[in-house]
């Protein structure tokens, strides 16, 4: 182990820092508000769109994300459909098809945590808070939001690491994030173990920083 | 799009199926390494704080840090040092290491760490107060163990078990990427050669969905078959 070398690593390393974080923070974007919407879907058991929504879950959680990564940068194209619509300079962009992936494979696992929060709150005070004349917004901003975030916290923590390590993926079509340059570093100066050991360490720093600020977090609302 | 998929000389589906049995392999070794090295890693936990803070470094890291990176760094790592190895030996010819064993010993290094983390909790929801009776009783280390904590302590992690199968079923498709001729490397050969790549990784995604599916029924019935049948 070339120690020296390992240092020199993480100046560069750290240059793809914000490609790794753009993709964390936007495709959890995605996954908060689509997999709300699934959420809502599959609760209020819309005729056929449940039913959608539910199998729409099913895959993205029973599926590697490797395979829906690759399914939408190199299979989409093979759409003439798409190739000549709006959207094709947006899908040919490897950031926006990495973003897209980690972003609806967030959803069904976000859709998931967020219905385990609202079942988690007990039945009797929605109903007594109707029994009161609370509005049905009046029952969620106050009685069933502040209690079902407070159970679906940890899991969401949990959830937010997993895209961490899911952005990684996004090496895999070419995009130079904190993986893709380990990548790079490791066939250049011939030094996988530095290169992959110094790009774990940034990882692990970052998945601590973002435990212990869920933890604050969770500590405000407890 | 049926003549795509037929056995034989024009179509992929043999080549699918035979990397659906890699992944198959590839899932299961790792599986069952994990679980064997995470209960390990858990009673080594136990002998100490030094033994307690490998243990926990261990399990941080591996569950922090991306599986791609984990698998790059034996896949490339590994041949490095071997290679050297063989050179300060004097052999200078290039060795080829097994893509397939790099591979299952990457994913079961991931899976000890979170295999451990579920032992530990399930090992924690054991009443003390057994293993003390145990003890009062003249029971061993080693037979306290096996007789009393180890059917407790699996029927409790059987649901993160299960977790942790998919988990490594899914990762296994990481392996793809490193040439091994599994489920996902095929349906990337298949694409290229069709040019359908949207076709075959949609067929391999819904063969990936059927093994979770399957699996997770597996699962169901085996926890349900081991439930503590609550006293009425």
């Amino acid at each position: 182990m070339n120690w020296e070398l390992l240092l020199s690593f993480f100046p560069k390393l750290l240059a793809g820092l914000p490609v790794t974080l753009s993709i964390l923070v936007c495709s959890l974007a995605i996954g908060l508000v689509f997999g709300a919407l699934l959420c809502w879907a599959r609760m209020h058991r819309l005729p056929g769109v449940a039913q959608l929504a539910d199998f729409y879950v099913l895959f993205f959680r029973g599926t590697p994300l490797l395979v829906q990564l690759f399914a939408i940068y190199y299979g989409l194209g093979q759409f003439e459909v798409i190739r000549s619509s709006f959207a094709w300079p947006l899908l040919r962009e490897a950031w926006f098809c990495a973003v897209l992936a980690l972003g609806l494979n967030s959803a069904a696992f976000t859709s998931e945590i967020m219905r385990g929060g609202i079942l988690g709150v007990e039945r009797g005070q929605i109903e007594a808070a109707a029994a009161y004349g609370f509005s049905r917004l009046q029952i969620a901003r106050l009685i069933l939001g502040p209690q079902a975030l407070r159970i679906a916290l940890p899991a969401y923590s949990n959830e937010t690491i997993l895209m961490l390590k899911g952005t990684a993926l996004a090496s895999t079509i070419s995009i130079m994030d904190l993986t893709g340059i380990a990548r790079k570093l490791s066939s250049l100066h011939f030094a996988p173990f530095e290169s992959f050991i110094a790009a774990g360490a940034i990882y692990l720093a970052l998945a601590m920083i973002l435990t212990l600020s869920y933890s604050a977090i969770e500590r405000r609302f407890a | 799009m049926l003549e795509l998929l037929s056995f034989g000389k024009s179509g992929w589906g043999d080549e699918l199926l035979s990397g659906l049995a890699t992944t198959m392999a590839l899932a299961i070794l790792a599986f069952a390494a994990g679980l064997f090295f995470g209960l390990l890693l858990m009673l080594f936990r136990r002998r100490g704080t030094i033994s307690r803070y490998i243990a926990v470094s261990y399990v941080t890291v591996f569950r922090g840090v991306p599986e791609l990176l984990v698998l790059y760094l034996f896949f490339f790592g590994t041949g490095t040092i071997i290679q050297s190895v063989a050179a300060s030996l004097g052999y200078t010819q290039r060795i080829n290491l097994s893509g397939f064993a790099l591979g299952v010993f990457a994913l079961a290094v991931i899976a000890t760490a979170y295999a451990a983390e579920a032992f530990r909790g399930a090992a924690n929801s054991i009443p003390k107060g057994q293993l003390e009776a145990a003890d009062a009783y003249g029971f061993g280390p080693v037979k306290r163990f096996t007789l009393i904590e180890l059917p407790q302590l699996l029927r409790v992690a059987l649901p993160a078990m299960g977790n942790i199968w998919l988990v490594m079923l899914k990762d296994t498709a990481l392996v793809s990427l490193t040439a091994v001729a599994e489920l996902m490397r095929q349906a990337g050969v298949a694409a290229g050669a069709t040019h359908r790549p949207f076709t075959f990784y949609a067929v391999a995604a819904l063969i990936y969905l059927c093994v979770s599916f399957v699996s997770e029924r597996l699962f169901k019935r085996v926890e349900a078959r081991f439930a503590l049948k609550e006293a009425s």
